[in-house]
């Protein structure tokens, strides 16, 4: 066994709002430089829809991640050699057009325009060429335009459902969207990594945090091709690729990253996960059906006598076990099974996981008013968004795994109506306790993280404060120079 | 036979000056501006054309320089595989294209940054017009005389490689190339223009070409101080 820790993520799409404050904090904080205008390292995309860059789930055409070639696992984007071959020219880049050209408006020429009969208005002008410019694609196009035929009906993800499934999915009365906000997952399969022929790209060990050394990164791209998610970008005025750093810096001196820390919805869930980095391989080659299951096995019981031993040995701190013992993502992850990665085919072992939304209710019009439908707590079977939609898109295709987490946010569901209003029989009560499996005491201490759980709960962040760290396991004088001060010098090209 | 002074300083002083300013300027780029040692690509910002141009000049130049490299290494090799007519016209009229090739990819690269407020012209510096100049000089007088001085692989190994090789052995000796066609001495003169360019332009990317990704493990882990297992501040896993 070799206990590795790692900084896990849990997302609650039910509660995501899509209000983009998130991504308005990374951005401030990451993003506002020459060169990542265009950058959305935490981005909120709707689905249906195309997401950010256009279609970038689709790995016919972009091959990010693994595939399992006769029981192999390969990068999809291609050999070594076939790398080296085509580095002059990445025949995957997603370009600028994929993502879109960043732009802000001449507002000067609102006080400054001469007097005449028209009112002066700010013309937009493009961020990398200062030229005016035809706005014709922008941060979230796709927003909130569920059933159009440009965004929604191109999702990769619809290649999965029925004729008459996509017919329904479509049809203007049940017409229903989510939002799917997305950092980086930090992988713990990381294709990004992997593809990198300059080996700039690496994992913290301590944390498991994905980063790309700006000294080493030759802006090859190719780790932008192999990350499935698209999440590594190509700063065009710097040369280097960046990504998601999950504010490492905040977490170091105990803050939540700034889309945690920000969103009103609450969605965001943050914890240290114990896993048995030796088995990382034979994880990510199971076949598509069980990799759910694969990830699951991979995280370690952190109650667990001989995980504790292992994880000491290992050189983990007692803080960071205590920390993985109050972990929200294991107990979604692990001790409940309701949260799932984000395409778990692509093998990259994402360690950001969602809990899938439940069932909007729907609403018809009759006799002229509006209605709440009757079928408040809809079966599986009349549910609004396909089974094979969400299966897509968390199980690999495999809907057993994804039905049996809906059995259970819907036991959570009428058991907590029955509770609070009282108008559920108890029988159906029973009936939904026993299709999913669950108690009533752990959909209560389900009902608690979600609904009701404090900051401190949500985030629970062990001490990463280098020196405090240091401290804690050893003699500083002896680490005084492993802890480096970083890159000090103004990230300017010049020739 | 006495060679002017100016040959001298063209032939002579030129390419050491040249080669103590790349070696030195590189490993101090290297070790004070490491962030900039590498090329910046504008791939992001236009694709198709760079397509046509970056292949077609990367692989063109690419086996070229390996041609007169590996000749001026192995002369007696070199020799022997030019030594019949069929052979010589194969490879000179292989040479002859991939200049072409590596000249047409060029010309695209110089297209696509060449108008006003293009996209990739917003990363063009300076220094990348100078550097597209020379290299376009050096291969239109190379292909030049390739066509109008034949046959060049010839006459390379008799002038040219023994002068790199004087130059090499510290006995500079250029009258093998003092007395060549003016044209000629041009394609010299730039090809090590261009070597000294390389400190201080995008060329730096030439030595940083990622060989040992064909052997590194695919995962690269890094942690803060030495693990007590692994006994090492770097381990891959
Ligand atoms: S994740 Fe939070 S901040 Fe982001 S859109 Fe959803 S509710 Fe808003």
């Amino acid at each position: 066994m070799n206990v590795r820790a790692q900084m896990s993520m849990v997302f609650h799409l039910d509660k995501c709002i899509g209000c983009h404050t998130c991504s308005l904090a990374c951005k401030n904080i990451w993003t506002d430089r020459p060169g990542t205008e265009y950058m959305w390292w935490n981005n909120v995309e709707t689905k249906p829809g195309t997401g950010y860059p256009t279609r970038y789930e689709d790995q016919e055409q972009y091959r990010g991640g693994w595939e399992l070639k006769q029981g192999t696992l390969k990068l999809r984007l291609g050999s070594r050699p076939s790398e080296l071959v085509n580095i002059s020219f990445n025949p995957r880049l997603p370009t600028l057009d994929d993502y879109y050209e960043p732009w802000t408006y001449r507002y000067g020429d609102l006080i400054n325009a001469p007097q005449g009969d028209d009112q002066p208005v700010a013309r937009p002008v493009s961020m990398i060429t200062g030229r005016d410019m035809e706005i014709e694609a922008g941060p979230n196009w796709d927003d909130d335009l569920s059933g159009s035929e440009i965004y929604a009906a191109n999702d990769p993800n619809l290649q999965k459902l029925s004729e008459e499934e996509r017919r329904d999915f479509f049809g203007l009365q049940q017409l229903v969207f989510f939002y799917l906000p997305r950092i980086c997952n930090h992988c713990l399969n990381p294709s990004c990594v992997a593809a990198c022929p300059s080996g700039a790209i690496y994992k913290r060990g301590e944390d498991g945090i994905v980063l790309v050394s700006q000294e080493k990164c030759q802006g090859w791209r190719m780790c932008v091709s192999g990350c499935p998610y698209k999440k590594v970008y190509f700063n065009w005025s710097t040369g280097k690729a960046e990504k998601c750093i999950l504010c490492y810096p905040r977490l170091e001196s105990g803050q939540a990253p700034a889309c945690f820390h920000t969103c009103p919805g609450r969605i965001r869930y943050l914890g240290m996960v114990l896993y048995d980095a030796d088995r990382i391989h034979a994880a990510a080659s199971r076949p598509d059906a069980e990799l759910v299951e694969a990830q699951r096995e991979l995280l370690l019981d952190p109650h667990d006598p001989e995980v504790l031993r292992e994880a000491r040995a290992a050189g983990i701190d007692d803080k960071v076990l205590e920390a993985c013992q109050h972990s929200p993502v294991y107990q979604y992850v692990k001790v409940w099974k309701l949260a799932l990665p984000l395409h778990p085919e692509w093998r990259t072992l994402p360690m950001l996981f969602y809990v899938p939304p439940l069932l909007p209710v729907l609403a018809t019009m009759s006799n002229n008013s509006y209605e709440l439908s009757s079928d408040f707590f809809p079966s599986l079977e009349s549910i609004r968004i396909p089974m094979s939609f969400l299966a897509s898109m968390f199980t690999a295709g495999d809907e057993e795994t994804i039905v049996k987490v809906y059995r259970k946010l819907m036991a959570g569901r009428l058991c907590l109506r029955a509770e609070t209003v009282g108008d559920v029989p108890p029988e159906q009560v029973a009936r939904a306790l026993a299709d999913a499996e669950t108690t009533h005491e752990e959909l209560q201490a389900i009902y608690r993280l979600t609904a009701l759980a404090t900051a401190e709960e949500r985030y629970v962040i062990p001490t990463f404060l280098r020196e405090e760290a240091i401290e804690a396991t050893g003699d500083p004088q002896l680490f005084q120079e492993a802890a480096g001060a970083g890159f000090l010098r103004w990230p300017e090209r010049g020739l | 036979m006495l060679i002017p002074n100016i040959d001298i300083f063209w032939f002579v002083a030129l390419p050491y000056l040249d080669l103590a300013l790349a070696i030195g300027g590189g490993i101090y780029r290297y070790y004070r501006h490491r962030f900039t040692y590498s090329s910046l690509s504008s791939q992001l910002l236009e694709n198709r054309k760079l397509f046509w141009g970056s292949v077609s000049w990367h692989y063109g130049i690419t086996l070229i320089l390996l041609a007169h490299l590996l000749a001026a290494l192995f002369p007696g090799a070199a020799a022997w595989a030019l030594g019949g007519p069929i052979r010589l016209m194969v490879l000179e009229f292989t040479g002859m294209a991939l200049a072409l090739y590596a000249l047409v990819g060029l010309l695209i690269l110089i297209g696509r940054r060449w108008r006003t407020f293009s996209l990739p012209r917003a990363t063009t510096s300076y220094m990348d017009g100078f550097l597209l100049f020379f290299l376009l000089l050096q291969v239109v007088t190379g292909l030049g005389l390739s066509l109008f001085n034949r046959w060049g692989s010839l006459w390379y190994l008799k002038t040219a490689v023994p002068w790199f090789w004087s130059l090499a052995r510290l006995h500079p000796d250029a009258s093998t190339v003092a007395f060549l066609p003016g044209f000629v001495q041009v394609h010299f003169v730039v090809g090590f223009i261009v070597i000294l360019l390389f400190p201080f332009s995008r060329l730096v990317h030439l030595v940083k070409f990622p060989l040992p990704y064909l052997w590194r493990p695919y995962q690269v882990v890094m942690w803060h101080r030495p693990r007590p297992a692994a006994g090492t501040n770097r381990s891959r896993a």
